[in-house]
């Protein structure tokens, strides 16, 4: 009896069928429905990281780190508002529904917001007392499904903004999952409790650009010009959607890149549809100046923002101003590993939790089982959310005045460059060490 | 009656003249002559006046309607009365696609036809029609009661929740749960109701009642096909 075992390779994984790829498989061939998740792409896209500031030199002088001013505000709709949106920082809060996330969640962020001199947004699902209550700035959603819809809201908000997309599923509509129906969700929704709630992909009562600025004319003539109205595109196709909310008469539009989380909707639609964050944002500010209106018409970033370098390149790339969503939540206390027994028990991990619509969220932001919601206390989450955007803010202005910069504003495409050929494709700014980027004129690339 | 003619007065002017009537105003009658088409009139009113429009209008006329009466002595565009709270809507003549859609309560009467997508996601409003409905009307309805004293097109009531639809004439198609239901006693009554109100002359006995087979409230893949 020989000795002479053959000889095994070491065990390969697939790179194709990937122990993530064979999971859902298995779970499509269990259950024989799509995964349905919230957290926006978790596949690794051209982002903000892959940009760096070259902060100054010898031909550019800084500020003084808090000694020299470096102004943060921003004023939103002054093009046809007589009472424009005016904020201390340029980092709002995306819109987020009451359905999916909790009362005291929605009071939370409005405490924050406040607290921080930025605006929050309201959702699918109407406009809940103590959110109105504890935002000083608050803009009203107008979606498809216009569900809680009324005129008395409309009149309460500070701007009006008009969703026709969402970056985590540009074209999609949405679903509310029937166990998330509380007796209060139901009524605001004007259907039973406990049944799943569709949300349209495109609204009732208006079709293509044309009757889109019919529609802000209405809605403009209901609140009698007083308050700034927004649209608010996926990142399917910038320059275009872009232009077209311009000539439909927008005052500011909102741009959410795929990176965009807090929708639920199909893992595929998730993954494979739309654009990086990063990729959106020259197309849209360039759209904005062909037609003379850059700094007229404000451009509102969103899609995986998170720290005060993203809002500082954001703004250097011509954004007005961010919008955060996934971010805002974590800082309310989501994903938070002091949970992770929780999550262990409902399939995952602290920070790879994304069943949002559930409702099963151990945090107690995003549902409306009552037990689960005492978890979280607004009052330490509004602090906490201030605390977060404070600290996004000092950030964004170490990298201002590093850069000489007096006002977030005053960053520029200039103060950039990429570390990637993909990236300076994208933020037309120089690959690092090179004056060139993929594209750039005269280079004949 | 107050006449504002808004060719000349202009639209702004025209609502904001509107919007600023109060519960108790005295000012209860209004007329809007040479309207020419144009969009969003009387929209957005919320107090208890009647306002006729001698004329055609455009898109969205009395759009978010609260408490007053608006007639319409013409033709009606897009959207007319979109998410009507409360009051009541009179059109003379046709309306166009999308009446009514969303609306949350209120009346909304078309004494010609009604396009289609008429009622689309209705959460509460009442319409009725003399003539007949276009196709995809009552899509995702949630609420409230379309009564058709004509036929209805393709895909009556597709997706629809817990409104009510009430044909006097043919249905050329269904939508996706959308089915036939029994006419009781209640039905009758709410039916006579509507036609009372209404102002129109037919009997409810005459009509048949659709509604949500409720096969899709709750997500089943094995009902994936008919999404």
């Amino acid at each position: 009896m020989s000795n002479n075992k053959i000889p095994t390779t070491t065990p390969r994984q697939s790179a194709t069928f990937t122990q993530d790829v064979n999971s859902d498989i298995r779970r499509a061939a269990a259950t024989g429905i799509y995964d349905i998740r919230g957290g926006g792409a978790k596949r690794k896209v051209p982002s903000f990281d892959d940009l760096l500031f070259m902060g100054a030199s010898i031909s550019r002088y800084p500020l003084e780190g808090y000694r020299e001013k470096c102004d943060t505000n921003v004023t939103i709709g002054g093009l046809n508002a007589s009472n424009p949106i005016e904020l201390d920082i340029p980092i709002t809060i995306a819109g987020m529904s009451f359905g999916a996330l909790s009362g005291p969640a929605k009071e939370a962020l409005g405490r924050g917001a406040s607290m921080a001199g930025t605006s929050t947004t309201t959702g699918d699902g109407g406009m809940t007392p103590e959110e109105r209550g504890h935002s000083d700035k608050l803009v009203y959603q107008y979606l498809p499904s216009r569900y809680g819809m009324n005129p008395d809201d409309l009149r309460k908000a500070d701007a009006i903004e008009i969703v026709v997309g969402q970056g985590a599923k540009p074209g999609g509509g949405g679903m509310l999952l029937g166990q998330k129906i509380s007796d209060r969700v139901a009524d605001m929704r004007n259907l039973p409790k406990g049944i799943d709630q569709r949300s349209a992909c495109r609204h009732p009562d208006w079709t293509g650009p044309d009757d889109l600025e019919i529609k802000i004319l209405e809605l403009r003539e209901i609140t009698g010009w007083k308050v700034p109205i927004y649209v608010k595109v996926a990142g399917a196709r910038p320059y275009y959607d872009t232009t077209l909310a311009i000539k439909a008469g927008a005052d500011a539009v909102v741009l959410d890149g795929m990176q965009g989380g807090t929708a639920a909707t199909q893992d595929v639609f998730i993954e494979h549809v739309g654009q990086p964050t990063l990729a959106i944002v020259r197309p849209a500010v360039q759209a904005l100046q062909d037609l003379g209106m850059h700094r007229k018409v404000q451009l509102i970033l969103s899609g995986g923002i998170r720290s005060g370098a993203d809002v500082a390149k954001a703004m250097a790339l011509g954004a007005d101003a961010v919008a955060i969503g996934t971010a805002a939540l974590i800082a309310l206390g989501d994903n938070d590993p002091k949970w992770e027994k929780e999550y262990n028990e409902l399939g995952t991990t602290a920070g790879a939790y994304d069943d949002w619509h559930e409702g099963q969220d151990p945090a107690g932001i995003t549902t409306q089982d009552p037990e689960l919601m005492k978890r979280f206390d607004p009052i330490e989450g509004g602090r906490r959310l201030k605390n977060y955007l404070k600290v996004m803010t000092l950030e964004a202005q170490t990298i201002a005045r590093a850069c000489g910069k007096n006002h977030l504003h005053n960053l520029e495409p200039e103060d950039l460059v990429a570390l990637t050929m993909e990236a300076a494709a994208m933020a037309k700014v120089p690959l690092a060490g090179t004056d060139w980027y993929p594209g750039k004129p005269g280079t004949g690339f | 009656m107050q006449t504002i003619d808004l060719s000349d007065v202009g639209l702004r002017e025209t609502n904001k003249t509107l919007h600023a009537q109060a519960a108790d105003t005295n000012q209860t009658q209004w007329e809007i002559i040479n309207p020419r088409g144009s969009h969003a009139i009387a929209c957005g009113l919320d107090a208890p006046i009647e306002v006729t429009v001698k004329g055609s209008t455009g898109y969205y006329c009395a759009g978010m309607n609260q408490q007053a009466t608006v007639n319409i002595r013409g033709s009606a565009g897009p959207g007319t009365g979109e998410n009507i709270m409360s009051g009541k809507i009179v059109i003379e003549g046709d309306a166009s696609q999308y009446l009514g859609a969303t609306g949350h309560g209120g009346l909304i009467v078309v004494k010609g036809n009604a396009s289609s997508r008429c009622g689309i996601s209705m959460k509460g409003v009442n319409i009725v029609v003399q003539g007949n409905i276009g196709h995809m009307s009552a899509f995702m309805g949630q609420s409230g009661n379309l009564v058709v004293c004509g036929d209805a097109g393709d895909a009556l009531g597709d997706s629809c929740y817990e409104a009510q639809f009430f044909v006097r004439g043919s249905v050329k198609s269904l939508g996706a749960d959308c089915e036939k239901k029994e006419m009781r006693d209640e039905h009758l009554t709410l039916l006579q109701g509507l036609l009372d109100e209404a102002g129109i002359d037919a009997d409810p006995k005459d009509f048949t009642r659709y509604g949500s087979a409720r096969n899709l409230y709750n997500f089943d893949v094995d009902n994936a096909g008919a999404y």
